[in-house]
């Protein structure tokens, strides 16, 4: 048989379903409901990975989450997972995995050459070193960077699947061991909505690891998880999540869980399904009953694979089938351990128990001797041997002060060591709620401190230091019936008590290191390679804070976060430092519990249906006709609509002349639209714009500028008089949400006593807007409305019908033309366009897109806030002093006006530049500077806002024609008294162009075609 | 100019002579006695009675500025207080990145200064901080964000910062893992070859042996409680280690700088809002350079180490909690995979928050303050780290001759005052 280490009988593998998979490129044979590290080990792999640093050597150590040696690389290609744990891996057929960090194998890993210059690479040596040469850094930091790492990202995009979802529950049960099934079952029963969560495949916990022997409510144990769960799944309230991870805790009792959906099945085996689901959880209560980690102990070459922890060992047996090692030592300093060593030596294998504690008595010793294992008291392991596994330790008393050896070392050739320090309650989601910890002396272990919780939870079972059976099962009762009381279900009372067996235990003996002879290493931290000389040296060097220590040693930085590690560390710092342990502290836990996929993290929401495109109902014609889009925010906006071979040059100079020819149309839709009603909101508008508003007419348009509190120009745009106590505000198309939760934020925040509703309309009306001599004629045959400039002049609205349907058409400008935007219902926007494109030949219409309006409206000095503004323009300094309100008592932003920088003169301001070269043009961002040499570093005058080529501009040198003619916006210090300067604009290419100061109006300054 | 109210001290005094440097040798020497001989990094002492400095807050600014202050000013009677441990507040908490390649010419000067300092300071410590000037791209998404690295590389330009334009060919190049026609396509970026990353804790550390080896006074769980003011003249501190008088006082905090202000009978224009990182469990190199989107609001570099390091915007609501919102960090992660779509696959292995002072334009304020000889330096933001050097070194200047630096100027809170805001943020619409 190939699995050399499998038991004939036992586990809760399923012997009938034999799994083949591939690890290091070989084929082995496991079954299902093995992990992959319990496959490893019935197969006798011993060495399964490379350490981080020192590249040792490491097997399986543990069964569960807390594993820092065994993490290996899943699959290859797209579906590739690094960093995995082998302990947490359930196996499928056809698995492949790989162990990283080394080159050529495993086996024989050359970065070993580490672990030999390991006195050389003390925690934090590379703060000491590479500084010489200076320059050779970047190559030191080359070699340090593909040294380090784990595993392999993939190099194609992933294939799977992923969900985020919410859910709410009264009573959310964290851990599927004895006291959360005992709290899930009381909750449950009062008929709150219970979530269950549990990490594993099949709710139990450490119960799966047991034997038979243990009862529960007067039968096997297993029965009676079995039976509890039956009675749960019966219950219509109550939800079991197998898979599934509580990953984080944060305020108002909100999780985060991970539920591994498919991954058990492998690449590609789970049909529709998601390979994960992050669920995000609001729960009324919590009740933690997360278990506890065993403690690793710490003595020489305490990392050498086959050192396992005595609990893993014990749970390979039981519940996967598989005896680790035929010749074992128990190293242990409780009584815990003792369990391990009577099932190992039941199933046949040779045991030897190094207790630590004097004369340790009890049952399971008694039961232990009676097997005939021999128990070896005040001993402890102070040498190991076998490199690539274990050979032979070392045996030695311990004196009483917990440090002398004494007596003459006795060698044991063994296979495995199984070892226990003692357990530490996995706190770590409680402590992520906010509870902080006690140390708690007798238990020698750090527990829940009591009192007022933060977030309303429990600890139940061993995470809150109750490591007996019924004590669990009683407490979780206690929780869950408490837990549904208090969020509304149930009297509180606990039901009846579930008997249990109990093993009552013997006092701990602490051991936090392992003296030994020489300077050996001492792991505490596995992952990271951190020894106890390393928090020998940090504190030798005056890192004394536990986070200081933890920095410098790497200590608990690994992907485990230090679930075996932390705790041994702070003992051990509390020693060399001569302190109690609790006066060392604790580090933060820091979410997430076990890592959590990004894709997970993101759920649905990626590709197409990430942050969804926008479009306007016009998209199909834009999309036919062959426009080039841009992204302005969320939309996609036509650009410019090119014509056979042209490019975005020709075409925009094409478009810009036909609609100061004929009429040219544009797609206005994406305009910020916001309905504003109430009898305060003329009263509003006065303080959102810095114009005057109360005697706007019903059906007058205005444009308004509104400010920061700085006073700076934060959105523009026309606003509209519907009637007395309705008004219609168009915003910038980016600036849409933004000046949306600006008007909310005043109105909340500020000024609640004003009764003014304001609704987002932006999706609700489509906007097509035209302009140029013959957009009247255009209009005239598909309107009702009256458009003689008497009867609707420009700054107006008028209501009507167009083309059949309801519209609201303005007359208002953005190109200095006669120009209408017509908005009709989002529903009829392609018809509207449709008829305006077939209407429209008659009188050479032309589209145009982004490109061409930036021209038309910087023909005319139209500014676009955040392209000639940048959050430091008031409206005086882009020449809009007329805007700004000399009466008005207030508005946002006025009082900045007395500010002496933002009132002083010679401020940047907003001018127009001509080139020389009338065919060059500037780019946009550019620099102005008063030398024509100019050489960095500079004192720039100011920038250049916006260039373009425009077609109908006529320059001081007489230049237009159909090339057109550069035209640019620019930022300038004292600009208005520079008019007709001369000045340079220092290009980066070192290149510098002369250009003239102009005003910023370059077409019909006097606004003539706007009236016509 | 020399302040008379100050000692002159001395960096060549014995008393505090200078550390065994680091080196190969001394690593391989001290291996040979198993490392059982290194110097602490640093003294515990008490406080003295009196100092002529006073620098509240032991983070990167706080320690650059002792350092300064006795390395190039020769004042060595200086203690640093620190409430908790030194570095362990944004100096240990945030993403490392190093930048100088700011729009504005006030912050371009102030950053630029720290790159030059960064780019020896390993050297000038003795101590690896590991400054790795790897390269910070900033990625075009939209003809908007075109705009933007237009000017702002135009600025840098001007001010002789180094900044290069790159193409989306050039992009994929140098980042293989981008997807460049993701939902924000990338049309181009501008980069600094000089910006790159550095090692946070190492910059606290190598700054703390430095000082101390001057004679600087590092003084750790030393909480201020309050000021000792006398006729608008600032004597001394409170602390809960008993009253240190003190010819000057520089508060270099972050996080609680309104709560120190308070004690001085101050406000200052001041948001404190909680900022969240995360990292990835360690890979293999598959990304050389800092990569950071304005308009995702994300950024991504490679540890040494291995993990992936991500921020993105501080969260909207103000707190002292140094935790944050999860949804902030999905507001990350969701571009984040779409801009790279292998991270998918790829962990959150830590996730952590900040707290971070935020002023009305998101610029420090590097200034006196209306008690005389009370200094601040505070309200960094989001964006502080990457000046650790440049900052100690100006205010260091500035607190040894009374007088702000040229540099440190434009920073003064009179700004708020009198409008003349250094407004990065509202001129580029980015973070930093």
């Amino acid at each position: 048989m190939s699995q050399s280490r499998r038991l004939v009988k036992g586990g809760r593998i399923d012997r009938d379903k034999p799994l083949s998979f591939v690890f290091n490129g070989k084929t082995y044979q496991g079954y299902e409901g093995d992990t992959l590290a319990s496959a490893l080990i019935a197969n006798d792999v011993r060495v399964v990975a490379r350490s981080f640093k020192y590249h040792r050597p490491r097997g399986v150590f543990s069964a569960g989450s807390d594993e820092p040696n065994a993490i290996v690389q899943l699959e290859e290609g797209a579906a590739t997972q690094p960093d995995t744990l082998a302990t947490c891996i359930e196996l499928y057929d056809n698995l492949s995995a790989t162990s990283q960090n080394c080159w050529p194998s495993v086996e024989f890993d050359i970065n070993e050459i580490n672990s030999v210059f390991m006195r050389l690479m003390p925690a934090g040596f590379y703060y000491k070193t590479f500084m010489w040469p200076a320059k050779l850094w970047m190559w030191y930091e080359g070699i340090i960077r593909k040294a380090a790492g784990m595993g392999l990202a993939p190099k194609h995009p992933d294939p799977d699947r992923y969900e985020a979802i919410h859910t709410h529950c009264d009573v959310l049960v964290v851990g599927g061991g004895p006291a959360g099934l005992a709290a899930a079952l009381a909750a449950g029963r009062t008929g709150a909505r219970v979530i269950l969560a549990d990490a594993q495949c099949e709710p139990g916990g450490d119960l799966l690891a047991e034997t038979d022997e243990l009862e529960i409510a007067g039968e096997a144990a297993s029965n009676w998880v079995s039976k509890t769960l039956a009675e749960l799944r019966d219950m219509p309230e109550v939800r079991i999540l197998e898979r599934t991870t509580i990953t984080g805790y944060y305020d108002y009792n909100w999780l985060t869980a991970l539920q591994k959906v498919t991954d058990h099945m492998g690449p590609d085996k789970g049909g529709n399904l998601p390979r994960q689901r992050f669920i995000k959880i609001r729960a009324r209560q919590v009740v933690l009953a997360t278990g506890a980690i065993e403690r690793p102990l710490v003595f020489a070459e305490n990392d050498r694979p086959g050192v396992m922890m005595a609990s893993a060992v014990r749970t390979y047996i039981n519940r996967y089938g598989v005896l680790p090692g035929r010749s074992m030592v128990v190293f242990t300093n409780n009584d815990t351990a003792y369990q391990t060593a009577i099932d190992a030596v039941r199933l046949g294998a040779q045991v030897t128990v190094v207790d630590a504690r004097p004369a340790p008595q009890g049952d399971v010793v008694t039961r232990a001797e009676a097997l005939g294992i021999q128990i070896m008291d005040r001993s402890v392991i102070t040498n190991l041997h076998g490199r690539m596994g274990v050979k032979c330790v070392t045996v030695q008393h311990l004196g009483e002060d917990g440090t002398t050896l004494l007596g003459k070392p006795i060698p044991f050739s063994c296979d495995l060591v199984a070892m226990s320090g003692g357990w530490n309650p996995t706190v770590h989601l409680f402590s992520q709620s906010g509870g902080k910890l006690r140390w708690d002396d007798d238990k020698t272990m750090f527990v829940p401190l009591a009192g007022p919780a933060i977030n309303p939870s429990r600890s139940v079972g061993c995470c809150n230091g109750t490591m007996d059976l019924p004590g669990c099962l009683a407490e979780g009762l206690a929780a869950g019936s408490k837990a549904a009381k208090d969020a509304g279900f149930g009297t509180g009372r606990a039901p009846k008590a579930i008997k249990a067996t109990a093993r009552p235990e013997a006092p701990l003996r602490p051991l936090w290191e392992v003296s030994c002879h020489g300077h050996k290493s001492r792991f505490h931290d596995f992952q990271n390679d951190s020894k106890v000389s390393d928090l020998e040296l940090a504190s030798l060097e005056g890192m004394v804070s536990v986070e200081h220590t933890k920095r410098y040693t790497a200590t608990g930085m690994g992907t485990d976060q230090g679930k075996t590690s932390n705790v041994n560390a702070l003992a051990i710092m509390a020693r060399i430092q001569g302190r109690e342990i609790p006066a060392v502290g604790t580090t933060t836990f820091r979410p997430p519990y076990t890592p959590v996929s990004f894709g997970a993290i993101t759920g649905q929401d990626r590709r197409e249906l990430f942050e969804q495109v926008r479009t306007t109902a016009m998209q199909p014609w834009h999309v036919a006709n062959g426009a080039v889009f841009e992204d302005v925010g969320d939309w996609k906006r036509p650009r410019y609509f090119p014509q056979g071979s042209e490019d975005m040059h020709a075409a925009v100079l094409r478009e810009c002349k036909a609609t100061r020819d004929s009429v040219g149309i544009v797609d206005a839709s994406t305009l910020g639209k916001i309905d504003i009603q109430g009898p305060d909101a003329a009263k509003f508008l006065e303080m959102i714009y810095t114009n005057a508003w109360a005697k706007l007419g019903v059906g007058r348009c205005r444009y308004g500028v509104m400010l920061s509190e700085h006073g700076m120009i934060f959105d523009d745009g026309v606003t509209t008089r519907l009637s007395d106590n309705h008004y219609h505000m168009t915003t910038t198309t980016g600036g849409a949400a933004r000046v949306m939760g600006w008007l909310e934020e005043w109105l909340q925040t500020e000024w609640p006593e004003m009764e003014v509703y304001c609704t987002s309309v932006t999706e609700q009306w489509s906007v097509a807007s035209i302009s140029g001599p013959k957009a009247r004629d255009l209009l005239a045959g598909l309107t009702d409305i009256d458009l003689d400039p008497e009867a609707f002049p420009f700054m107006a609205v008028r209501e009507g019908s167009f083309a059949g349907v309801p519209a609201r058409i303005f007359r208002i400008s953005f190109t200095g033309e006669v120009a209408y935007e017509i908005n009709v219902p989002t529903c009829y926007g392609l018809h509207m366009w449709e008829t305006l494109m077939e209407h429209g030949k008659a009188h050479d219409i032309c589209v145009y897109g982004t490109e061409t309006l930036h021209v038309l409206r910087a023909e005319k000095g139209f500014i676009i806030v955040g392209q000639d503004t940048d959050g430091t323009c008031t409206p005086m300094d882009v020449g809009m002093d007329w805007i700004v309100s000399k009466k008005k008592a207030d508005f946002i932003g006025k009082r900045s006006f007395t500010r002496s920088d933002t009132a002083r003169e010679g401020r940047k301001q907003l001018v127009g530049l001509f080139t020389d070269d009338p065919s060059f043009v500037l780019p946009e961002g550019a620099h102005i500077v008063d030398t024509a040499t100019p050489k960095p570093p500079l004192r720039a005058l100011g920038h250049v806002t916006s260039s373009y080529m425009s077609p109908n501009v006529t320059g001081p040198d007489g230049v237009n024609g159909d090339k057109g003619r550069s035209i640019a916006m620019a930022l300038l210090q004292d600009g208005r008294n520079r008019m007709g300067d001369t000045l340079y604009v220092a290009l980066m290419d070192g290149r510098v162009k002369t250009v003239t100061v102009t005003d910023p109006v370059f077409f019909d300054k006097e606004g003539e075609r706007t009236h016509g | 100019m020399p302040n008379p109210g100050l000692t002159p001290g001395s960096m060549f005094l014995s008393e505090y002579a200078m550390k065994s440097k680091y080196s190969i040798f001394s690593l391989l020497r001290n291996s040979l006695s198993y490392h059982q001989n290194w110097e602490r990094k640093w003294r515990s002492p008490d406080p003295k009675p009196a100092y002529d400095v006073i620098i509240i807050g032991g983070g990167g600014h706080g320690l650059a500025t002792a350092y300064y202050l006795a390395r190039q000013h020769g004042i060595t009677n200086v203690a640093v207080l620190e409430k908790s441990w030194l570095g362990g507040g944004n100096t240990g908490r945030n993403t490392t990145i190093v930048r100088s390649n700011y729009l504005l010419n006030e912050s371009a000067a102030m950053y630029d200064h720290a790159i030059d300092l960064w780019e020896n300071l390993s050297q000038e410590l003795n101590y690896n901080v590991m400054f790795s000037p790897r390269g910070v791209l900033h990625l075009a998404h939209n003809v908007h964000d075109m705009q933007e690295i237009g000017r702002r590389g135009n600025s840098n330009y001007i001010n002789d910062v180094d900044a290069e334009f790159i193409t989306p060919d050039q992009i994929k190049t140098m980042v293989p893992i981008i997807n460049l026609n993701c939902r924000y396509p990338v049309m181009g970026g501008v980069l600094q070859r000089r910006g790159g990353t550095a090692r946070h804790d190492a910059v606290a550390w190598g700054y703390a042996r430095a000082a101390d080896s001057l004679g600087v006074d590092i003084i750790q769980n030393c909480e201020v409680t309050g000021f000792d003011i006398k006729k608008g003249v600032i004597k001394g501190v409170k602390t809960n280690r008993g009253v240190i008088k003190a010819g000057k006082v520089g508060v270099v905090t972050a996080g609680h700088s309104g709560v120190l202000a308070d004690m001085a009978g101050m406000r200052l224009p001041i948001e404190s809002t909680p900022l969240q990182a995360f990292v990835s469990e360690p890979l293999k190199p598959i990304i050389d350079i800092v990569v950071m989107s304005n308009t995702i609001h994300a950024y991504v570099s490679q540890s040494d180490k291995g993990e992936l390091v991500f921020g993105g915007s501080s969260d909207p609501y103000v707190s002292y909690s140094q935790r944050g919102a999860f949804n902030q960090l999905e507001h990350v992660v969701g571009p984040l995979v779409e801009l790279y779509p292998i991270f998918s696959r790829l962990r959150m292995m830590r996730q952590w928050g900040g707290t971070v002072d935020v002023t009305l334009d998101r610029s420090p304020i590097v200034s006196k303050s209306p008690v005389k000889n009370l200094f601040f330096n505070v309200g960094w933001g989001t964006g502080g780290f990457k000046a650790t050097p440049g900052s100690g070194h100006v205010f260091a200047a500035s607190l040894a001759s009374g007088e702000m630096h040229p540099i440190a100027a434009p920073f003064s809170i009179d700004r708020h005052y009198t409008g003349a805001l250094i407004d990065e943020a509202a001129a580029a619409a980015v973070a930093h």
